[in-house]
Protein backbone atom coordinates (compact mmCIF):
# COMPACT_ATOMS: atom_id res chain seq x y z
CA UNK A 1 0.00 0.00 0.00
CA UNK A 2 0.66 3.60 -0.61
CA UNK A 3 0.95 6.31 1.31
CA UNK A 4 -0.23 9.27 -0.96
CA UNK A 5 1.59 11.95 -1.42
CA UNK A 6 -0.83 14.66 -0.41
CA UNK A 7 -0.29 13.90 2.97
CA UNK A 8 3.79 14.20 2.52
CA UNK A 9 2.99 17.16 1.20
CA UNK A 10 0.64 18.58 4.09
CA UNK A 11 3.06 17.51 6.49
CA UNK A 12 5.96 19.22 5.22
CA UNK A 13 3.55 22.77 4.94
CA UNK A 14 2.72 22.18 8.64
CA UNK A 15 6.23 21.85 9.38
CA UNK A 16 7.44 24.95 7.57
CA UNK A 17 4.53 26.92 9.08
CA UNK A 18 5.81 25.61 12.65
CA UNK A 19 9.26 26.80 11.38
CA UNK A 20 7.87 30.52 10.34
CA UNK A 21 5.74 30.95 13.62
CA UNK A 22 8.94 29.61 15.52
CA UNK A 23 11.38 32.00 13.74
CA UNK A 24 8.86 35.06 14.60
CA UNK A 25 8.34 34.18 17.88
CA UNK A 26 10.76 32.66 20.05
CA UNK A 27 13.65 34.76 21.73
CA UNK A 28 16.63 33.07 22.30
CA UNK A 29 18.96 33.20 19.23
CA UNK A 30 19.48 29.46 19.20
CA UNK A 31 15.90 28.08 19.05
CA UNK A 32 15.51 30.97 15.82
CA UNK A 33 18.27 29.27 14.40
CA UNK A 34 16.72 25.75 15.17
CA UNK A 35 13.46 26.93 13.38
CA UNK A 36 15.45 27.73 10.27
CA UNK A 37 16.73 24.09 10.31
CA UNK A 38 12.79 22.81 10.88
CA UNK A 39 12.19 25.19 7.60
CA UNK A 40 14.90 23.84 5.68
CA UNK A 41 13.71 20.33 6.75
CA UNK A 42 10.25 20.99 5.61
CA UNK A 43 11.69 21.80 2.12
CA UNK A 44 13.26 18.52 2.14
CA UNK A 45 10.87 16.41 2.66
CA UNK A 46 9.02 18.43 -0.18
CA UNK A 47 11.76 17.25 -2.24
CA UNK A 48 11.77 13.81 -1.93
CA UNK A 49 8.14 13.37 -2.25
CA UNK A 50 8.02 14.94 -5.49
CA UNK A 51 11.08 13.06 -5.92
CA UNK A 52 9.41 10.08 -5.51
CA UNK A 53 6.22 11.29 -7.21
CA UNK A 54 7.86 11.94 -10.79
CA UNK A 55 10.32 9.39 -10.57
CA UNK A 56 13.19 11.80 -10.83
CA UNK A 57 16.23 10.98 -8.69
CA UNK A 58 16.96 15.25 -9.38
CA UNK A 59 14.74 16.02 -6.54
CA UNK A 60 16.52 13.72 -4.01
CA UNK A 61 20.33 15.17 -4.95
CA UNK A 62 19.07 18.00 -4.20
CA UNK A 63 17.90 17.21 -1.25
CA UNK A 64 22.02 16.10 -0.37
CA UNK A 65 22.90 19.68 -1.38
CA UNK A 66 20.69 21.45 1.15
CA UNK A 67 21.83 19.27 3.56
CA UNK A 68 25.51 19.98 2.82
CA UNK A 69 24.60 23.54 2.44
CA UNK A 70 22.51 23.61 6.06
CA UNK A 71 25.63 21.85 7.68
CA UNK A 72 28.14 24.85 6.02
CA UNK A 73 25.10 27.78 7.25
CA UNK A 74 25.15 26.13 11.15
CA UNK A 75 28.60 26.24 11.17
CA UNK A 76 29.10 29.88 10.18
CA UNK A 77 25.59 30.47 12.71
CA UNK A 78 27.02 28.94 15.38
CA UNK A 79 30.16 31.01 15.52
CA UNK A 80 28.44 34.17 15.26
CA UNK A 81 26.13 33.49 18.26
CA UNK A 82 29.23 32.77 20.00
CA UNK A 83 30.52 35.77 19.00
CA UNK A 84 27.57 37.50 20.41
CA UNK A 85 27.30 35.57 23.72
CA UNK A 86 30.99 36.59 24.13
CA UNK A 87 30.37 40.21 23.14
CA UNK A 88 27.20 40.91 25.60
CA UNK A 89 26.53 37.41 28.02
CA UNK A 90 22.95 37.35 26.44
CA UNK A 91 21.01 34.48 24.14
CA UNK A 92 17.96 36.74 24.36
CA UNK A 93 17.30 38.22 20.85
CA UNK A 94 14.92 40.97 22.54
CA UNK A 95 18.47 42.38 23.88
CA UNK A 96 20.60 42.31 20.81
CA UNK A 97 19.10 45.37 19.90
CA UNK A 98 21.90 48.11 20.15
CA UNK A 99 20.68 49.23 17.07
CA UNK A 100 16.51 50.08 16.58
CA UNK A 101 14.92 50.32 13.58
CA UNK B 1 31.71 19.65 -26.76
CA UNK B 2 35.94 19.11 -24.95
CA UNK B 3 36.04 19.40 -21.30
CA UNK B 4 38.73 22.25 -21.91
CA UNK B 5 36.50 24.14 -23.73
CA UNK B 6 33.35 23.57 -20.93
CA UNK B 7 35.78 24.97 -18.41
CA UNK B 8 36.38 28.08 -20.03
CA UNK B 9 32.91 28.90 -19.66
CA UNK B 10 33.27 28.77 -16.06
CA UNK B 11 37.20 30.33 -16.18
CA UNK B 12 36.22 33.73 -14.40
CA UNK B 13 35.00 31.76 -10.97
CA UNK B 14 37.39 29.18 -11.09
CA UNK B 15 40.45 31.60 -10.95
CA UNK B 16 38.67 33.90 -8.02
CA UNK B 17 38.36 29.90 -5.95
CA UNK B 18 42.21 29.43 -6.69
CA UNK B 19 43.53 33.15 -5.71
CA UNK B 20 40.64 32.39 -2.63
CA UNK B 21 42.51 29.27 -1.77
CA UNK B 22 46.06 30.60 -1.75
CA UNK B 23 44.90 33.83 0.20
CA UNK B 24 43.53 31.19 3.36
CA UNK B 25 46.49 28.93 3.06
CA UNK B 26 49.14 32.09 2.85
CA UNK B 27 47.38 33.83 5.70
CA UNK B 28 47.96 32.00 9.11
CA UNK B 29 51.87 31.36 8.03
CA UNK B 30 52.14 35.41 8.22
CA UNK B 31 53.70 36.06 10.99
CA UNK B 32 51.51 38.36 13.39
CA UNK B 33 53.07 41.53 12.96
CA UNK B 34 53.32 41.05 8.69
CA UNK B 35 51.08 43.42 6.71
CA UNK B 36 48.42 41.51 4.86
CA UNK B 37 48.12 44.14 2.45
CA UNK B 38 50.32 42.22 -0.57
CA UNK B 39 47.47 39.28 -0.43
CA UNK B 40 45.06 42.11 -0.83
CA UNK B 41 47.13 43.58 -4.02
CA UNK B 42 46.97 40.13 -5.24
CA UNK B 43 43.20 39.55 -4.68
CA UNK B 44 43.08 42.35 -6.42
CA UNK B 45 45.24 40.93 -9.35
CA UNK B 46 43.13 37.33 -9.76
CA UNK B 47 40.01 39.74 -10.12
CA UNK B 48 41.83 41.54 -13.23
CA UNK B 49 42.18 38.07 -14.35
CA UNK B 50 38.80 36.97 -13.94
CA UNK B 51 37.13 39.84 -15.39
CA UNK B 52 39.41 39.30 -18.66
CA UNK B 53 38.13 35.82 -18.44
CA UNK B 54 34.46 37.29 -18.36
CA UNK B 55 36.03 39.34 -21.31
CA UNK B 56 36.79 36.51 -23.69
CA UNK B 57 33.70 34.47 -22.90
CA UNK B 58 31.94 37.32 -25.26
CA UNK B 59 34.31 36.05 -27.97
CA UNK B 60 32.77 32.39 -27.81
CA UNK B 61 29.64 32.02 -28.72
CA UNK B 62 26.73 32.02 -26.30
CA UNK B 63 25.88 28.26 -25.05
CA UNK B 64 25.75 25.52 -21.90
CA UNK B 65 28.50 24.09 -20.54
CA UNK B 66 28.25 20.87 -17.34
CA UNK B 67 24.96 19.52 -19.03
CA UNK B 68 23.50 22.37 -19.25
CA UNK B 69 23.98 23.59 -15.47
CA UNK B 70 25.83 27.22 -17.12
CA UNK B 71 24.85 28.95 -19.51
CA UNK B 72 27.63 31.71 -20.28
CA UNK B 73 26.08 34.72 -23.10
CA UNK B 74 26.29 38.66 -23.19
CA UNK B 75 23.99 38.54 -20.65
CA UNK B 76 26.04 36.29 -18.14
CA UNK B 77 29.01 38.44 -18.74
CA UNK B 78 27.58 42.02 -18.21
CA UNK B 79 27.03 41.05 -14.61
CA UNK B 80 30.22 39.10 -14.40
CA UNK B 81 31.86 42.51 -15.62
CA UNK B 82 29.80 44.46 -12.83
CA UNK B 83 30.27 42.13 -9.99
CA UNK B 84 34.27 41.83 -10.60
CA UNK B 85 34.14 45.64 -10.95
CA UNK B 86 32.32 46.03 -7.62
CA UNK B 87 34.74 43.33 -5.92
CA UNK B 88 37.95 44.95 -7.22
CA UNK B 89 37.02 48.84 -5.74
CA UNK B 90 35.76 46.74 -2.31
CA UNK B 91 39.06 45.30 -1.81
CA UNK B 92 40.97 48.59 -2.54
CA UNK B 93 39.00 50.08 -0.31
CA UNK B 94 39.81 47.80 2.33
CA UNK B 95 43.34 47.53 1.74
CA UNK B 96 43.08 51.30 1.87
CA UNK B 97 40.81 51.67 5.24
CA UNK B 98 42.43 48.17 7.36
CA UNK B 99 45.12 48.99 9.41
CA UNK B 100 48.78 47.18 8.90
CA UNK B 101 47.80 45.15 11.95
CA UNK B 102 44.40 44.51 11.63
CA UNK B 103 44.20 40.85 12.92
CA UNK B 104 43.81 38.01 9.94
CA UNK B 105 42.81 40.44 7.18
CA UNK B 106 43.83 38.01 4.90
CA UNK B 107 40.59 36.28 5.77
CA UNK B 108 38.68 39.09 4.75
CA UNK B 109 40.28 39.03 1.61
CA UNK B 110 39.93 35.53 0.82
CA UNK B 111 36.25 36.19 1.67
CA UNK B 112 35.38 38.69 -0.87
CA UNK B 113 36.67 36.56 -3.11
CA UNK B 114 35.00 33.56 -2.15
CA UNK B 115 31.81 36.17 -2.23
CA UNK B 116 32.16 36.84 -5.87
CA UNK B 117 32.35 33.39 -7.19
CA UNK B 118 29.00 32.96 -5.40
CA UNK B 119 27.82 35.68 -6.95
CA UNK B 120 28.91 35.36 -10.50
CA UNK B 121 27.62 31.36 -10.51
CA UNK B 122 24.03 32.51 -9.61
CA UNK B 123 24.23 34.74 -12.89
CA UNK B 124 25.63 32.62 -15.03
CA UNK B 125 23.37 29.57 -13.74
CA UNK B 126 20.27 28.05 -15.70
CA UNK B 127 19.95 25.47 -13.16
CA UNK B 128 17.95 26.47 -9.83
CA UNK B 129 20.38 24.01 -7.95
CA UNK B 130 23.55 25.90 -8.78
CA UNK B 131 21.56 29.13 -8.59
CA UNK B 132 20.96 28.09 -4.72
CA UNK B 133 24.53 26.97 -4.42
CA UNK B 134 25.79 30.18 -5.85
CA UNK B 135 22.86 32.33 -3.73
CA UNK B 136 24.63 30.38 -0.26
CA UNK B 137 28.40 30.58 -1.37
CA UNK B 138 27.72 34.45 -1.49
CA UNK B 139 25.79 34.81 1.36
CA UNK B 140 27.59 33.16 4.01
CA UNK B 141 30.80 35.10 3.19
CA UNK B 142 29.06 37.98 3.47
CA UNK B 143 27.33 36.96 6.83
CA UNK B 144 31.13 36.32 8.15
CA UNK B 145 32.06 39.66 6.56
CA UNK B 146 29.56 42.19 8.25
CA UNK B 147 30.73 40.27 11.67
CA UNK B 148 34.36 40.90 10.92
CA UNK B 149 35.04 43.48 13.09
CA UNK B 150 33.71 40.18 15.86
CA UNK B 151 34.81 42.55 18.98
CA UNK B 152 32.86 45.28 18.02
CA UNK B 153 29.18 44.29 19.78
CA UNK B 154 27.60 46.42 16.78
CA UNK B 155 29.87 44.29 14.20
CA UNK B 156 28.43 41.05 15.93
CA UNK B 157 24.87 42.19 15.82
CA UNK B 158 24.78 43.41 12.52
CA UNK B 159 25.97 39.83 11.61
CA UNK B 160 23.11 38.15 13.51
CA UNK B 161 20.62 40.20 11.97
CA UNK B 162 21.80 39.50 8.38
CA UNK B 163 22.70 35.99 9.25
CA UNK B 164 19.34 35.02 10.62
CA UNK B 165 16.97 37.37 7.93
CA UNK B 166 18.91 35.87 5.02
CA UNK B 167 18.51 32.23 5.95
CA UNK B 168 15.01 32.73 6.80
CA UNK B 169 14.97 34.16 3.31
CA UNK B 170 16.69 31.12 1.82
CA UNK B 171 14.34 28.39 3.10
CA UNK B 172 11.32 30.50 1.21
CA UNK B 173 13.80 30.52 -1.76
CA UNK B 174 14.23 26.19 -1.41
CA UNK B 175 10.50 25.87 -0.84
CA UNK B 176 9.71 27.54 -3.55
CA UNK B 177 11.83 25.64 -5.81
CA UNK B 178 10.87 21.91 -4.21
CA UNK B 179 7.17 23.42 -5.88
CA UNK B 180 8.46 24.21 -8.77
CA UNK B 181 10.32 20.71 -8.92
CA UNK B 182 6.88 19.17 -8.06
CA UNK B 183 4.60 20.92 -10.16
CA UNK B 184 7.14 20.81 -13.31
CA UNK B 185 9.32 17.83 -12.52
CA UNK B 186 12.77 19.85 -13.15
CA UNK B 187 14.46 22.26 -11.94
CA UNK B 188 16.25 23.58 -15.30
CA UNK B 189 15.04 27.27 -15.98
CA UNK B 190 14.60 26.88 -19.64
CA UNK B 191 13.28 22.84 -19.07
CA UNK B 192 10.76 24.81 -16.83
CA UNK B 193 9.48 27.22 -19.41
CA UNK B 194 9.10 24.69 -21.16
CA UNK B 195 7.07 22.66 -19.60
CA UNK B 196 4.84 25.69 -18.49
CA UNK B 197 4.71 26.62 -22.06
CA UNK B 198 2.51 23.46 -22.75
CA UNK B 199 -0.11 22.88 -20.73
CA UNK B 200 -1.99 24.77 -17.95
CA UNK B 201 -0.25 26.27 -14.88
CA UNK B 202 0.33 23.87 -11.90
CA UNK B 203 -1.00 25.90 -8.95
CA UNK B 204 1.96 24.64 -7.15
CA UNK B 205 3.68 26.87 -9.64
CA UNK B 206 2.32 29.74 -9.06
CA UNK B 207 3.09 29.59 -5.16
CA UNK B 208 6.81 28.19 -5.70
CA UNK B 209 6.98 31.88 -7.60
CA UNK B 210 5.86 33.27 -4.76
CA UNK B 211 8.02 31.99 -2.47
CA UNK B 212 10.73 32.47 -5.08
CA UNK B 213 10.11 36.33 -4.70
CA UNK B 214 9.60 36.54 -1.01
CA UNK B 215 12.94 34.85 -0.91
CA UNK B 216 14.72 36.91 -3.70
CA UNK B 217 12.83 40.02 -2.25
CA UNK B 218 14.46 39.68 1.29
CA UNK B 219 18.50 39.36 -0.63
CA UNK B 220 17.73 42.78 -2.68
CA UNK B 221 15.90 44.43 0.28
CA UNK B 222 12.38 45.33 -1.50
CA UNK B 223 10.14 46.51 0.53
CA UNK B 224 8.35 45.07 2.62
CA UNK B 225 11.35 42.04 3.64
CA UNK B 226 13.67 45.20 4.04
CA UNK B 227 13.85 45.07 8.13
CA UNK B 228 17.13 43.73 8.34
CA UNK B 229 18.55 46.22 5.71
CA UNK B 230 19.31 49.47 8.42
CA UNK B 231 21.14 47.13 11.34
CA UNK B 232 23.06 44.85 8.72
CA UNK B 233 24.44 47.98 7.50
CA UNK B 234 25.22 50.17 10.15
CA UNK B 235 27.19 47.71 12.29
CA UNK B 236 29.39 45.86 9.20
CA UNK B 237 32.65 47.25 8.50
CA UNK B 238 31.99 50.07 5.81
CA UNK B 239 34.17 48.41 2.66
CA UNK B 240 31.82 45.41 3.40
CA UNK B 241 29.23 47.74 2.82
CA UNK B 242 29.45 49.33 -0.35
CA UNK B 243 30.33 45.28 -1.69
CA UNK B 244 27.42 43.93 -0.20
CA UNK B 245 24.83 46.63 -0.88
CA UNK B 246 25.76 46.32 -4.30
CA UNK B 247 27.46 43.23 -5.67
CA UNK B 248 25.15 40.53 -3.96
CA UNK B 249 21.70 42.45 -5.30
CA UNK B 250 22.82 42.77 -8.65
CA UNK B 251 23.27 39.07 -8.18
CA UNK B 252 19.88 39.20 -6.69
CA UNK B 253 18.77 40.96 -9.71
CA UNK B 254 20.44 38.49 -12.63
CA UNK B 255 18.60 35.68 -10.78
CA UNK B 256 14.85 37.36 -10.55
CA UNK B 257 15.20 38.63 -14.15
CA UNK B 258 16.85 34.80 -15.86
CA UNK B 259 13.46 33.62 -13.03
CA UNK B 260 10.81 35.66 -14.20
CA UNK B 261 11.36 36.01 -17.80
CA UNK B 262 13.02 33.16 -18.86
CA UNK B 263 10.90 30.40 -16.64
CA UNK B 264 7.65 32.01 -16.29
CA UNK B 265 6.80 34.31 -18.99
CA UNK B 266 3.62 31.85 -18.68
CA UNK B 267 2.77 33.79 -15.19
CA UNK B 268 3.07 37.43 -16.35
CA UNK B 269 -0.16 38.33 -14.98
CA UNK B 270 0.72 36.87 -11.84
CA UNK B 271 4.50 38.31 -11.24
CA UNK B 272 3.69 41.76 -12.42
CA UNK B 273 1.60 43.27 -9.89
CA UNK B 274 3.29 41.67 -7.28
CA UNK B 275 6.65 43.67 -8.19
CA UNK B 276 4.59 46.59 -8.61
CA UNK B 277 3.80 46.83 -5.53
CA UNK B 278 7.39 45.94 -3.91
CA UNK B 279 8.72 48.76 -6.44
CA UNK B 280 6.36 51.19 -4.96
CA UNK B 281 6.52 50.22 -1.14
CA UNK B 282 10.31 49.80 -1.76
CA UNK B 283 10.68 53.14 -3.29
CA UNK B 284 8.11 55.21 -0.56
CA UNK B 285 9.64 53.07 2.50
CA UNK B 286 13.30 53.79 1.54
CA UNK B 287 13.34 57.47 0.55
CA UNK B 288 10.94 57.97 3.77
CA UNK B 289 13.13 56.17 6.34
CA UNK B 290 15.73 58.00 4.91
CA UNK B 291 14.65 61.49 5.63
CA UNK B 292 15.09 60.77 9.01
CA UNK B 293 17.82 59.03 9.69
CA UNK B 294 20.93 60.58 11.53
CA UNK B 295 23.76 57.87 10.74
CA UNK B 296 25.12 58.35 7.37
CA UNK B 297 25.27 54.35 6.85
CA UNK B 298 21.52 54.02 7.91
CA UNK B 299 20.20 56.54 5.39
CA UNK B 300 22.48 54.90 2.79
CA UNK B 301 20.87 51.61 3.56
CA UNK B 302 17.31 53.24 3.16
CA UNK B 303 18.73 54.85 0.06
CA UNK B 304 19.65 51.46 -0.98
CA UNK B 305 15.88 50.09 -0.49
CA UNK B 306 14.53 52.98 -2.24
CA UNK B 307 17.16 52.50 -5.17
CA UNK B 308 15.82 48.27 -5.18
CA UNK B 309 12.90 50.23 -5.46
CA UNK B 310 13.64 52.21 -8.90
CA UNK B 311 15.24 49.10 -10.30
CA UNK B 312 12.03 46.74 -9.87
CA UNK B 313 10.11 49.26 -11.43
CA UNK B 314 11.88 48.35 -14.81
CA UNK B 315 10.44 44.72 -14.29
CA UNK B 316 6.93 46.19 -14.82
CA UNK B 317 8.16 47.00 -18.55
CA UNK B 318 7.87 45.26 -21.68
CA UNK B 319 10.73 42.60 -21.56
CA UNK B 320 13.53 43.35 -23.56
CA UNK B 321 13.44 47.17 -22.43
CA UNK B 322 12.93 46.03 -19.13
CA UNK B 323 15.53 43.61 -18.84
CA UNK B 324 18.32 46.60 -20.45
CA UNK B 325 16.96 49.35 -18.11
CA UNK B 326 17.53 47.18 -15.04
CA UNK B 327 20.59 46.03 -15.90
CA UNK B 328 22.04 49.45 -16.61
CA UNK B 329 20.77 50.89 -13.23
CA UNK B 330 22.30 47.82 -11.23
CA UNK B 331 25.53 49.04 -13.19
CA UNK B 332 25.30 52.49 -12.10
CA UNK B 333 23.85 52.44 -8.90
CA UNK B 334 26.76 49.86 -8.13
CA UNK B 335 28.65 52.76 -9.36
CA UNK B 336 27.91 54.96 -7.41
CA UNK B 337 27.07 53.38 -4.35
CA UNK B 338 30.38 51.26 -3.86
CA UNK B 339 32.04 55.24 -4.47
CA UNK B 340 30.18 56.64 -1.91
CA UNK B 341 31.10 53.74 0.73
CA UNK B 342 34.81 54.40 -0.55
CA UNK B 343 34.78 57.73 0.68
CA UNK B 344 32.59 57.41 3.85
CA UNK B 345 35.29 54.09 4.85
CA UNK B 346 37.94 56.38 3.95
CA UNK B 347 36.77 59.19 5.94
CA UNK B 348 35.75 57.15 9.05
CA UNK B 349 38.69 54.87 8.99
CA UNK B 350 38.18 51.39 10.13
CA UNK B 351 37.06 52.20 14.03
CA UNK B 352 34.20 54.30 11.85
CA UNK B 353 34.82 57.94 13.74
CA UNK B 354 32.75 59.45 11.86
CA UNK B 355 29.06 58.16 11.58
CA UNK B 356 26.12 61.00 12.31
CA UNK B 357 25.68 63.23 9.73
CA UNK B 358 26.78 66.12 11.45
CA UNK B 359 30.19 64.39 11.78
CA UNK B 360 30.43 64.80 8.36
CA UNK B 361 30.52 68.52 9.06
CA UNK B 362 33.35 70.25 6.54
CA UNK B 363 35.08 67.23 5.18
CA UNK B 364 35.33 69.51 2.17
CA UNK B 365 37.42 71.76 3.79
CA UNK B 366 39.58 69.12 5.86
CA UNK B 367 39.87 66.88 2.48
CA UNK B 368 39.11 68.64 -0.86
CA UNK B 369 39.31 65.32 -2.43
CA UNK B 370 37.01 63.40 -0.33
CA UNK B 371 34.58 66.39 -0.01
CA UNK B 372 34.77 66.55 -3.65
CA UNK B 373 34.15 62.92 -4.33
CA UNK B 374 31.12 62.43 -1.99
CA UNK B 375 29.71 65.18 -3.21
CA UNK B 376 29.94 63.64 -7.06
CA UNK B 377 28.27 60.51 -6.04
CA UNK B 378 25.38 62.74 -3.75
CA UNK B 379 24.71 63.95 -7.28
CA UNK B 380 24.57 60.97 -8.91
CA UNK B 381 22.66 59.80 -6.25
CA UNK B 382 19.67 62.18 -6.30
CA UNK B 383 19.91 61.74 -10.43
CA UNK B 384 20.86 65.05 -11.60
CA UNK B 385 22.10 65.10 -15.33
CA UNK B 386 25.77 63.98 -16.78
CA UNK B 387 25.81 60.74 -14.00
CA UNK B 388 25.04 57.81 -14.27
CA UNK B 389 22.47 58.19 -11.68
CA UNK B 390 20.25 60.17 -13.99
CA UNK B 391 20.24 57.75 -16.93
CA UNK B 392 19.79 54.82 -14.97
CA UNK B 393 16.99 56.55 -13.43
CA UNK B 394 15.55 57.92 -17.02
CA UNK B 395 15.80 54.41 -18.48
CA UNK B 396 13.82 52.40 -15.69
CA UNK B 397 11.10 55.76 -15.98
CA UNK B 398 11.44 55.96 -19.97
CA UNK B 399 10.71 52.13 -20.12
CA UNK B 400 7.86 51.81 -17.24
CA UNK B 401 6.15 54.25 -19.51
CA UNK B 402 6.54 52.61 -22.85
CA UNK B 403 4.40 49.95 -21.44
CA UNK B 404 2.16 52.12 -19.74
CA UNK B 405 2.89 52.37 -16.34
CA UNK B 406 1.84 55.69 -15.55
CA UNK B 407 1.38 55.69 -11.98
CA UNK B 408 4.33 53.86 -10.84
CA UNK B 409 6.45 56.32 -12.76
CA UNK B 410 4.82 59.22 -10.98
CA UNK B 411 5.35 57.39 -7.80
CA UNK B 412 9.00 57.17 -8.62
CA UNK B 413 9.26 60.69 -9.55
CA UNK B 414 7.79 61.86 -7.05
CA UNK B 415 10.28 59.87 -4.10
CA UNK B 416 13.25 60.79 -6.05
CA UNK B 417 12.48 64.84 -5.41
CA UNK B 418 11.65 63.33 -1.79
CA UNK B 419 15.10 61.65 -2.26
CA UNK B 420 16.86 64.95 -3.27
CA UNK B 421 16.62 65.75 0.57
CA UNK B 422 18.09 63.72 2.74
CA UNK B 423 21.32 63.91 0.03
CA UNK B 424 21.43 67.07 -0.13
CA UNK B 425 21.50 67.10 3.47
CA UNK B 426 24.82 65.59 3.49
CA UNK B 427 26.31 67.86 0.93
CA UNK B 428 25.67 70.54 2.60
CA UNK B 429 27.06 68.85 6.15
CA UNK B 430 30.07 67.98 3.98
CA UNK B 431 30.42 71.60 2.36
CA UNK B 432 29.47 74.39 5.45
CA UNK B 433 32.62 75.49 7.99
CA UNK B 434 33.35 73.35 10.77
CA UNK B 435 32.42 75.30 13.74
CA UNK B 436 34.48 72.87 15.83
CA UNK B 437 37.97 73.04 15.74
CA UNK B 438 38.58 69.74 16.91
CA UNK B 439 36.68 68.65 13.49
CA UNK B 440 39.01 70.91 11.49
CA UNK B 441 42.20 68.28 11.49
CA UNK B 442 43.23 66.98 8.24
CA UNK B 443 42.66 63.74 6.81
CA UNK B 444 44.54 60.69 6.94
CA UNK B 445 46.14 60.69 3.49
CA UNK B 446 44.62 59.06 0.47
CA UNK B 447 46.93 55.85 -0.34
CA UNK B 448 46.76 54.60 -3.98
CA UNK B 449 44.61 52.10 -3.33
CA UNK B 450 41.83 54.63 -2.37
CA UNK B 451 43.04 56.72 -5.84
CA UNK B 452 42.49 53.88 -7.69
CA UNK B 453 39.30 52.91 -6.28
CA UNK B 454 37.96 56.02 -6.63
CA UNK B 455 39.35 56.83 -10.24
CA UNK B 456 37.11 53.84 -10.97
CA UNK B 457 33.89 54.66 -9.79
CA UNK B 458 34.25 58.03 -10.30
CA UNK B 459 35.25 57.38 -14.36
CA UNK B 460 32.10 54.73 -14.09
CA UNK B 461 29.58 57.19 -13.25
CA UNK B 462 30.42 59.88 -15.38
CA UNK B 463 30.82 57.42 -18.73
CA UNK B 464 27.71 56.24 -17.56
CA UNK B 465 26.29 59.47 -17.37
CA UNK B 466 28.09 61.20 -20.52
CA UNK B 467 28.31 58.45 -23.23
CA UNK B 468 26.40 55.60 -21.71
CA UNK B 469 25.70 54.53 -25.49
CA UNK B 470 28.12 51.37 -25.53
CA UNK B 471 27.35 50.24 -21.86
CA UNK B 472 23.99 51.09 -22.97
CA UNK B 473 24.61 48.92 -25.98
CA UNK B 474 25.62 46.08 -23.77
CA UNK B 475 22.77 45.98 -21.81
CA UNK B 476 20.77 45.88 -24.75
CA UNK B 477 22.55 42.83 -26.07
CA UNK B 478 22.38 41.56 -22.48
CA UNK B 479 18.68 41.48 -22.56
CA UNK B 480 18.07 40.15 -25.64
CA UNK B 481 20.54 37.24 -25.39
CA UNK B 482 18.36 36.68 -21.92
CA UNK B 483 14.49 36.56 -23.95
CA UNK B 484 15.91 35.16 -27.08
CA UNK B 485 16.84 31.60 -24.67
CA UNK B 486 12.78 31.62 -24.32
CA UNK B 487 12.46 30.97 -28.53
CA UNK B 488 14.95 28.65 -28.51
CA UNK B 489 15.88 26.87 -25.60
CA UNK B 490 19.08 25.97 -25.50
CA UNK B 491 19.89 22.05 -25.41
CA UNK B 492 20.42 20.63 -22.62
CA UNK B 493 21.71 17.05 -22.84
CA UNK B 494 23.39 17.17 -26.44
CA UNK B 495 27.19 16.91 -24.85
CA UNK B 496 27.39 14.35 -22.65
Amino acid sequence: MDVPIAYYLVLSAILFSIGVAAFLIKRNIITVFMSIELMLNAVNLTFVAFAHEWHRVSGQIFVFFVMVVAAAEAAVGLAIIIAIFRARNTLNVDQVDLMKL
Amino acid sequence: MTANFQLLRILPEVILTIAGVLIMLIEPLLGHSTSRKPLGWFAVLSVFASLAASFAQLGMAAGTAYYGVIQTDAFSVFFHVLIALIVLVSLLVTIDTANANTESLGELFALMVFGAVGMMLMTSATELLLVFIGLEISSISTYIMAGFRRKNVKSTESSLKYFLLGSFATAFFLYGIALIFGATGTTDINAIASQLGTSAVPMFATIGLGMILIGLGFKVSAAPFHVWTPDAYEGAPSPVVGLMSTAPKAAAFAVLLRIVYVAFPALHAHWQPLLWLMAAFSMTIGNLGALRQQNVKRMLAYSSIAHAGYLLVAFTALSTDGIAAASFYAMSYAAMNVGIFAVVSHASGYDERLSLISDYRGLAYRSPLLGGALGFFLISLIGIPFTGGFFGKFYVFASALHSGMVWLTIIGLVNSGIAAFYYLRLLASAYSKPTNNALLDPMPRASFALLLALVITISGTLILGIVPGQILAMSHNAAVSLTSGIANPAPSATHQ
